[in-house]
């Protein structure tokens, strides 16, 4: 038993080091992205919000197989890699970074989005009446006026993160302590027939689920308040 | 001074505005010079271009053009000062607040950014009244209280030139007379240029010294606001609400009946309202349907204010009615008034333009008082 729950306590800490990287650079490359399409005027955009959101709807295994390619040690990921004497992204934590990245992208850009588009082009243009410098306007305007939407997209990437499967598979493979996060880890036990070890961890991770919505949109109606 | 410095000079003392372009079907094609000093309205129906016009001078909008505030060009052939880089203040029509600053913070979002020249904290929040809610979340306030405070935070970005678009026109009646006032005092105690658009004819008499007139995406007059309003040439003057406005100097009160007299260059006005010093500079408001002529003074008439005047044009309205616009006090001077007469009195007096004649002026409405001394 104590071999168990340490390595489901492994599985727990690896998850929660995946998804919080994960929401970190989805947070930092989403924003640009969102506010690009938020504010852009190219006909083009709605292409680019559409290649961002393909993972909605693309099998996870279509996904998986194009990030392996590029991750693997023939792509720009194995090149990448070479940098430190690897040769592949594959199945290593960064990889999985990576894929979970590009994952949960349509997740972060979506809110952000949508509420850079809510406020509108006003507060901006009285910002820069007021001399405000386009950075000093999203920094002190845009973004804080954001802040539901940046707290939406924060939960759910970190949440979708957490949930993913099919992906950490393809790309992950299922190696303890590295990549074996508590998706794989339920689907582990479960072809293993340890109904108990997969009932502990898929009851913990509906909780999990549960709690996350439920606090998003206590939040968000909170904050939607303060914001009017 | 060599020819440059006077150029400058000259310069110094216009704002020249030239904008041009397309947006979707509207095309804009606006020009006009008004003093850099005072209250420049930009009056039109909605639809006319006059917000896209402030919105280009402010760098909101970028259409072809030329703007230049004296001798600094924002804008010409080679180059677009963007919005942030324009010394400008400028007042939606919706207060626009930033939600998620106080009103404190609200007020100084701009203040740090500028060089001080002497536009202070305390100064702007006693003028517009709002020291009591410095503390306050934008949503707390009224709508009027929000405006003010809108109109606070462009004062305090320090501008040389503060631009509105029709700042009270979200109010309602009360609120717009809340913050008539303030922008009276505004204009008394600051020495600030403002660009004031609106569709509105009574803020316009109210507020402006000069006056720009537009529609359908053109500029079809601009000047001082009596020589517009008395020029029947244009829709002001035969509109039926034709006023003139009259710069009037406050000369003496009469205690015991309750009438002020006021001079319009020279012409004595009796106006019943409360005393005011003497000296002070009052703006009279006289409509044109208030106006009858007489050929000689009458004696027995209830009417206080018979006027000396001169018929210097005359335009048919309609096929009943005449608009003259007269000449009072002294002769050739700039105060008009305007008279709406029947055809039919008009032929019976044998009125016609060149003629001396008496106008009779049933009622003045005094605008605010601006406390400025000659």
């Amino acid at each position: 038993m104590g071999d168990l729950s340490s390595e489901i306590w492994t599985a727990v800490r690896l998850t929660v080091e995946l998804a919080t990287s994960a929401t970190i650079i989805l947070l930092l490359v989403g924003t640009p992205i969102a506010w690009w399409l938020a504010r852009s005027r190219a006909w083009w955009k709605e292409a680019v919000a559409t290649v961002v959101a393909l993972p909605l709807v693309l099998p996870p295994t279509v996904l998986g197989f194009y990030l392996l390619v590029v991750l693997g040690p023939n792509g720009p990921g194995g090149l990448l890699a070479s940098l430190w004497g690897a040769d592949t992204l594959a199945f290593t934590f960064g990889g999985l970074v990576i894929g979970s990245v590009v994952y949960s992208m349509p997740f972060v850009v979506q809110p952000i989005r949508n509420a850079f588009e809510a406020m509108g082009d006003r507060p901006l243009e009285v910002a820069a009446t007021l001399r405000a410098s386009p950075l000093k306007a999203f920094l002190t305007v845009a973004v804080p006026l954001a802040r539901p939407g940046f707290a939406t997209a924060a939960v759910l990437g970190f949440a979708h993160t957490v949930g993913e499967f099919g992906i950490v598979l393809m790309i992950g493979g299922n190696i303890p302590g590295k990549t074996k996060v508590l998706s794989v880890a339920v689907f582990d036990y479960v072809e293993g027939m340890q109904w108990h070890e997969a009932n502990i961890v898929a009851a913990g991770m509906a909780i999990f689920s549960f709690i996350v919505i439920l606090t998003m949109t206590l939040l968000q109606k909170r904050m939607a308040r303060v914001g009017e | 001074m060599n020819a440059d410095s006077r150029a400058d000079s000259m310069h110094a003392e216009t704002i020249r505005i030239a904008f041009r372009g397309r947006l979707g079907k509207f095309t804009l094609d606006a020009a006009f010079t008004t003093p850099a000093f005072g209250i420049t309205a930009v009056f039109g129906p909605s639809g006319c271009g006059k917000t896209t016009v402030l919105r280009c001078m402010a760098g909101l909008q970028h259409l072809e053009g030329v703007c230049a505030i004296g001798a600094d060009v924002w804008q010409d052939q080679s180059r677009f000062l963007p919005a942030h880089r324009r010394p400008i203040g400028y007042v939606f029509q919706e207060a626009s607040l930033f939600p998620h600053l106080s009103v404190r913070r609200n007020l100084l979002y701009g203040a740090g950014e500028a060089e001080g020249n002497g536009i202070a904290f305390d100064t702007v929040t006693a003028l517009l009244g709002v020291e009591h809610l410095l503390e306050r979340a934008p949503r707390h306030l009224s709508g009027g209280e929000r405006q003010r405070v809108a109109i606070g935070r462009a004062l305090l970005s320090q501008p040389k030139l503060l631009l509105m678009d029709e700042p009270l026109s979200a109010l309602d009646r009360d609120t717009k007379h809340e913050i008539l006032p303030f922008l009276e005092r505004l204009h008394e105690s600051l020495r600030l240029p403002i660009v004031y658009v609106s569709h509105d004819m009574s803020e316009v008499e109210r507020l402006a010294d000069h006056l720009v007139l537009m529609k359908e995406g053109r500029v079809i007059a601009a000047g001082p606001l009596h020589e517009l309003q008395s020029d029947p040439h244009l829709p002001l003057a035969v509109s039926r609400e034709a006023a003139v406005t009259l710069d009037a100097v406050v000369q003496s009160y009469d205690q015991g009946d309750g009438l002020l007299t006021l001079s319009v260059d020279g012409q004595p006005f009796l106006v019943p309202i409360a005393a005011a010093p003497n000296g002070r500079l009052q703006r009279l408001r006289v409509a044109a349907g208030d106006v009858s002529l007489a050929r000689e003074r009458s004696t027995a008439s209830t009417i206080l204010n018979i006027v000396p005047a001169r018929i210097l044009t005359a335009t048919p309205l309609g096929s009943y009615e005449m608009l003259a616009v007269l000449g009072i006090g002294a002769p050739e001077g700039p105060a008009r008034l305007l008279a709406r007469v029947t055809r039919r009195s008009w032929e019976r007096l044998d009125l016609r333009e060149d003629i001396d004649v008496f106008a009779q002026i049933k009622s003045v409405a005094l605008a605010p008082a601006r406390s400025e001394v000659r």
